[in-house]
């Protein structure tokens, strides 16, 4: 029901005018929601064995692209879902945040496999306990390496994550676009 | 104006191209580098003169966490090397440890080893195929590939439960029986899998722009081969008939007869042909196992954390990829003190920029296919 | 030693070749788990790599391993260990060769012999700190370029420390 949730996407509980958001926008807003999470296009950086149930994920068998998802690009200009599959390492932080930055708004971010979510089973001086360390992240997916399914699941979740947003917020009030 | 290599491939109208050095830089993130892999290129216009791979972006420091971990708790994390054929990288690993502590495995889960690992192969080697063709632009390969893939998993994901990343075999033998359903299960793969692996070599084999784009590229001789520590079907692409399940038999590998694929072209279309004969070998050497699995045991007794005597050992097997290796240095305790692997793809990467050289940079990418590189492996 | 050291005649044939041949580069030999371990002096090492590869066979270097014998070592001894492990194809055996070496002290490259010695030091000199004189192109592999510290050192902790990087 539109109204009374709290936004998603920005750094605040409330807006100022007292968490009532104008009928049409809260139409426009389900509308633009809708069609952001209906064609999401992934950026997938696969970095490690987690790249390999990604591409599995994407492969004929737990097609992805049955939720839109088809067009995995290879540039993160033209992507606007960040899957971050893999080890992170110290050498490669610097890469992924510059990777982030050159996404267009408005990006998510989902850390695939418990090396991205929290360093997994390295606890070694060369790997980032998390890529969350260095750009925000949206959804975790926990697993090693999580299977289809779980990324699917992971992806789902991602979309009613997107179905609560509030993308007219961003467009109309840019002091409300996310903090990160 | 200079007569280069690039000015012979393309001479325009009115003359020979100018001679113009680039640098181009291919990762760490690309589509098609396999990984995390940085390539530096130097071309003359289209002509690649130099190759730089830069590594390193997905080093974990493995070796390093090893010696703060019990033999039984390495087992793991090796999958995690080549994910592509984790089992292959426990196989490894553990044989190297039961040669230190002098462990004899007995025979049912020797022939068990054998059947997982040479599922393994076969899927290792379908996902390379179709990662090279992908790169090579036969997309539908790749998803033909992955498809016949899912059938090896789901054995694997009823024999230990994991898809990719199994831990399938472990010190003493392996971890489960393999039990009616699941022989049913690898049986019916068996018969499948030659019908649809014809499918990819329909759509490859006889095609002229893969031809095109494969035959006479990337070459590199026998003995350069040898200096550079080639091993796995590039180097049986190259003519020379090395493996390790031939040369120095591990885990029954004596028992069962099957052929080691040979050519003598050394580009990438003979190491592609190499990888599909090396699948068609796999079946035949996984029904001989089924057919003739032995009653009994198939783990030995081990200790849940075994504390070796001093020692060390370097033990290297026929993995996918190549030649993988683990040498192992202990010292009394349940922890190693050195554990140092051997890997294939680590070496193999050295050979790109000899293979390169010459060809169009548009070339590489198929090159680096047909190495068929994990960076896991490389970057440990 | 005229006697014979293991059962495999091949191995055999190389280690008499190397007795009679660089005698004094030779510091020990021993015979485990049917694995050849000879440990030699590391000024000797390119000459008898180049007789192993031309006269003996053994055309593959599979790989150099580096050994940190910080804490396991007898007072007075070197730090490190460099192993040399060595496959002949055909013929089918491994030999290892052995060679001490202290902190500070640098090891002729083997890289004019055997190209896949090339990335294998460039490993050890990024892990373990030990130089390699000769090499066409010493730096590191794995860490970035401007890393301090070597990791693989017995007294580099495994969380690594927080100025490494």
């Amino acid at each position: 029901m539109p109204g009374k949730r709290t936004p998603s996407n920005s750094g605040e509980d409330l807006t100022s005018d007292g968490g009532r958001h104008p009928f049409l926008l809260t139409k426009l807003d389900r509308w633009i929601a809708w069609s952001q999470k209906n064609s999401l296009w992934p950026f997938g950086s696969g970095l490690a064995c987690c790249a390999i149930e990604m591409i599995a994920t994407a492969a004929a068998r737990y097609d992805i692209s049955r939720f839109g998802m088809e067009l995995f690009r290879a540039s993160p200009r033209q992507a606007d879902l960040f899957i971050i599959a893999g080890t992170v390492t110290n050498k490669m932080a610097p890469v992924i945040r510059r990777l982030w930055e050159q996404m267009a708004d408005p990006k998510w971010v989902v850390a695939m496999g418990n090396c991205a979510v929290s360093g997994g089973p390295f606890p070694t001086y060369s790997v980032l306990q998390g890529v969350d360390k260095v750009v925000p992240v949206d959804v975790y997916v926990a697993g090693c390496p999580p299977t289809p399914q779980g990324l699917l699941h992971g992806l789902l979740t991602l979309q009613e994550k997107i179905a609560r947003s509030h993308p007219t917020k961003d467009i109309f009030n840019s002091d409300a676009r996310r903090i990160d | 104006m200079k007569d280069t290599r690039c000015a012979r491939i393309f001479p325009w109208k009115g003359g020979a191209m100018a001679f113009k050095e680039i640098e181009l830089n291919m990762g760490p993130q690309h589509p098609s580098t396999h990984g995390v892999l940085r390539l530096k290129l130097r071309v003359d216009n289209e002509v690649v003169l130099g190759i730089e791979p830069v590594i390193g972006y997905l080093h974990r420091g493995m070796e390093k966490l090893w010696e703060s971990l019990t033999y039984t708790q390495i087992v793991p994390l090796t999958d995690r090397l080549d994910y592509l054929a984790a089992v292959s990288n426990n196989f490894a690993f553990v044989l190297a440890v039961e040669k230190l502590m002098g462990l004899e495995i007995p025979q049912r889960g020797q022939y068990i080893r054998v059947i997982l690992a040479e599922l393994q192969r076969l899927a290792s080697h379908l996902a390379g195929v179709g990662f090279m063709a992908n790169d090579v632009g036969a997309m539908s390969v790749l998803l033909y590939s992955f498809e016949i893939r899912e059938d090896i998993l789901d054995i694997f994901e009823s024999y230990a439960g994991g898809r990719l990343t199994i831990h399938g075999i472990r010190l003493g033998g392996v971890p489960f029986d393999l039990d009616g359903e699941i022989i049913a299960m690898i049986w019916k793969a068996l018969a499948d899998i030659p019908r649809k692996v014809r499918d990819i070599e329909g759509l490859l084999n006889e095609n002229r722009i893969w031809k095109h784009r494969t035959e006479g590229v990337g070459i590199i001789s026998a003995d350069q081969a040898l200096d550079y520590g080639l091993t796995g079907p590039a180097l049986r692409a190259s003519g020379i008939s090395w493996d390790m399940r031939k040369d120095i038999p591990y885990s029954s590998y004596q028992d069962f007869a099957f052929d080691v694929p040979v050519r003598s072209g050394s580009d990438v279309n003979d190491r592609y042909l190499v990888r599909m004969e090396e699948i068609r070998q796999s079946i035949r050497i996984v029904t001989q196992a089924l057919d003739r699995l032995p009653p009994g045991e198939f783990q030995a007794q081990v200790p849940r954390s075994p504390k070796i005597p001093p020692g060390e050992v370097f033990h290297s097997i026929e993995a996918p990829k190549g030649e993988l290796g683990f040498y192992i240095k202990s010292n009394g305790t349940d922890k190693p003190e050195r554990v140092k692997m051997k890997s294939p793809s680590f070496i193999n990467l050295q050979s790109l920029e000899l293979m390169s050289k010459g060809n169009l940079f548009s070339d590489v990418v198929g090159i680096l296919g047909s190495l068929d590189i994990v960076l896991g492996e490389i970057d440990k | 030693m005229l006697e014979e050291l293991t059962d495999v005649p091949a191995l055999n044939k190389a280690y008499r070749s190397l007795e009679e041949i660089f005698g004094d580069f030779l510091l020990g030999v021993s015979f485990e788990k049917k694995e050849l371990s000879v440990r030699i002096k590391s000024d000797g090492l390119l000459s008898i790599l180049r007789h192993l590869k031309s006269a003996l066979g053994f055309n593959a270097l599979n790989d150099i391993i580096g050994l940190d014998n910080l804490r396991s070592k007898a007072e007075g001894a070197k730090r490190f260990s460099l192993l040399y492990q060595l496959y002949a194809f055909p013929g089918f055996v491994r030999l290892r060769l052995v060679l001490d070496v202290d902190e500070n002290e640098p090891v002729p490259s083997a890289a004019p012999v055997f190209q896949s010695a090339n990335w294998a030091e460039r490993e050890i000199f990024d892990m373990f700190g030990i130089r390699f004189s000769g090499h066409p192109d010493l730096r590191r592999i794995y860490m970035p370029e401007e890393y301090e510290g070597h990791p693989l050192r017995k007294d580099f902790p495994l969380e690594g420390r927080s100025d490494g990087v």
